[in-house]
């Protein structure tokens, strides 16, 4: 009963935090009293959500489309990437750098290289959520391929196994849970590519919707805009989760359960 | 050092043989070990710790080549890893996404010729390594994820791995080590009695000397590092042997002797030491 009560609790912490910012947020606002284009009111976020739920429902479906379809990209590639990097030491070594290289690059400053070669829009955005999302796949994928345990591979190749056998038998399933958990980080990655993309070199998009908004002053679209945003990363989130859930159970079912002696 | 009998051609045969790691500075791990093993013999093979017991496995399987001489295994130099072989470690390594069953049939997905009539027998596959879990005592805990198996049990079941393919040479180290001593007692028992039924060739390394006398025929006493083969010493203990046969006044000499010429050899390297050290800084 007890136990119950508790896993009640924990499921409704989240709503419980979420309403309390809103209360936070709305008190403030009596309190202070700010022009509405500074802070609106949550009522003032939720009306303007409501007026323009048509443009921001388009917007919202075309930067969800070039997440999606970056992060796919950086899922594959990644992937790949990350199979690569991880199969060889000799490999690992020689990309690692270049790696870390290409991600310690703002992508902001990215996106005008990416103009000139694919136009605006779609292309860049696109481009930009693969840019920011493949790197965490396929750094997990390469350490889940790279901590094999060495008695292990000697089972494998006392059995004559090939490299090919290895990676099929136990290094890819093995890595399968450091790939999924990667999706999760790797996914929001690809939302904020997006939107920057979108603030800089596009006419749709909800990056575009808020820069717009920005310029009229129209402060509580904008306040919209980002809740959006953050209601799709959250909601792509719990999706990534539920997959991982799904395909690697055991991975974190055995640290619940990791009992029994004799 | 040949403990072969004269006419037969010795099953794991070792000339000489040197391990070195690494370039001319590396550890000398093995140095001027000369012995062999007949076919369907159980041998064992102690030593004080860092004594390159696992270097030997390696070179025994082929998944490292000597430094020196010449290591011979069913009558053919080793230049690469061997397909006849199976092993099994301290630690189980058994794969957490695989229940029981599928565990113990990894080898079969690998070693030809199983491998390519899996799929067509699969029925006839899993039935043998079936029998092989109840053998060992797991019947009913095929279908058991390796986490909800106790540390005994995930052995037994590595153990089941490493013979599934009936290997001609079984290759142990340390396998019960991480192991309560009841439990490692009744593994001692299933060991025997899989090696009684089969007569696979059997390489254990142990640190364990009761273990030892209880298991093998045959026991070599290696040095400290760089190892090398200081006696050899028959266990001529009837089989099958118990848990009694551990309180025989012939194994507790055997036992005793080991351990007198361990802790000899042990206290050598300890005086040995600083002098090396010191001249090679």
């Amino acid at each position: 009963m007890k136990f119950k009560k508790r896993q009640l609790i924990e499921k409704a912490a989240p709503w419980v935090v979420v309403f309390g910012m809103l209360i936070l947020w709305q008190l403030s606002i009596w309190i202070f009293s700010p022009q509405p284009f500074i802070l609106p009111s949550p009522a003032l976020v939720y009306s303007a959500l409501l007026d323009y739920r048509e443009p921001i429902i388009a917007h919202a479906i075309f930067t969800l489309t070039n997440t999606l379809i970056g992060f796919a990209i950086g899922i594959v590639v990644g992937g790949l990437l990350g199979i690569f990097i991880g199969s060889s030491r000799l490999i690992y070594a020689g990309f690692y750098p270049l790696l870390i290289g290409i991600n310690s690059v703002p992508k902001a400053a990215v996106v005008p290289v990416l103009v000139i070669w694919l136009g605006i829009g779609q292309p860049p955005a696109i481009a930009t959520a693969f840019l920011l999302s493949f790197f965490p796949i396929s750094v997990n994928v390469a350490a889940g391929l790279a901590t094999v345990e060495p008695e292990l591979e000697d089972v494998l190749r006392s059995l004559g196994a090939s490299k090919l056998d290895t990676l099929t038998k136990v290094g890819l399933p093995r890595s399968l849970p450091y790939f999924f958990a990667s999706l999760k980080v790797a996914v929001t990655l690809a939302f904020v590519g997006a939107v920057i993309s979108e603030t800089l070199a596009s006419n749709d998009g909800i990056g575009y919707l808020m820069l717009q908004a920005a310029s009229q002053f129209r402060t509580p679209l904008m306040f919209a805009g980002l809740i959006v945003i953050a209601g799709m990363g959250i909601g792509t989130y719990l999706l990534c989760a539920l997959v991982e859930e799904r395909m690697t159970g055991w991975a974190t079912r055995k640290q619940i359960q990791a009992t029994g002696g004799g | 050092m040949s403990d072969v009998k004269s006419g037969a051609e010795p099953f794991v045969d070792f000339q000489d043989v040197a391990l070195r790691y690494g370039d001319e500075n590396g550890t000398l791990a093995l140095s001027g070990v000369d012995f062999s093993i007949a076919k369907g013999q159980f041998a064992a093979i102690v030593g004080p710790s860092g004594c390159g017991k696992s270097s030997f496995m390696k070179l025994a399987t082929g998944l490292a080549p000597p430094t020196k001489g010449q290591v011979r295994v069913a009558g053919a130099t080793v230049n690469g890893p061997l397909k006849i072989t199976g092993m099994a470690f301290q630690n189980p390594t058994l794969l957490p996404w695989r229940d029981t069953l599928r565990n113990v049939m990894l080898p079969l997905e690998i070693v030809q010729p199983h491998r390519s009539q899996l799929s067509k027998q699969r029925a006839k596959y899993e039935a043998h390594a079936l029998k092989l879990l109840e053998t060992v005592g797991l019947a009913g805990f095929e279908r058991k994820q390796p986490w909800m198996l106790s540390g005994g049990m995930q052995q037994r079941v590595s153990l089941c791995r490493s013979l599934v393919h009936d290997p001609q040479l079984l290759m142990l180290d340390e396998p019960f080590a991480a192991l309560d001593a009841f439990t490692r007692e009744e593994l001692w028992a299933v060991l025997q009695s899989l090696w009684m039924e089969k007569r696979f060739t059997c390489i254990l390394v142990t640190h364990d000397l009761r273990e030892a006398a209880y298991l093998a025929d045959v026991i070599f006493v290696m040095s400290a590092r760089p190892g090398r083969i200081l006696s050899t010493h028959h266990v001529d203990l009837p089989r099958p042997r118990t848990v009694d046969s551990t309180f025989d006044p012939r194994f507790v000499e055997i036992v005793q002797q080991i351990r007198s010429e361990i802790a000899q050899t042990r206290k050598e390297s300890d005086a040995a030491k600083p002098l090396p050290q010191g001249a090679s800084t």
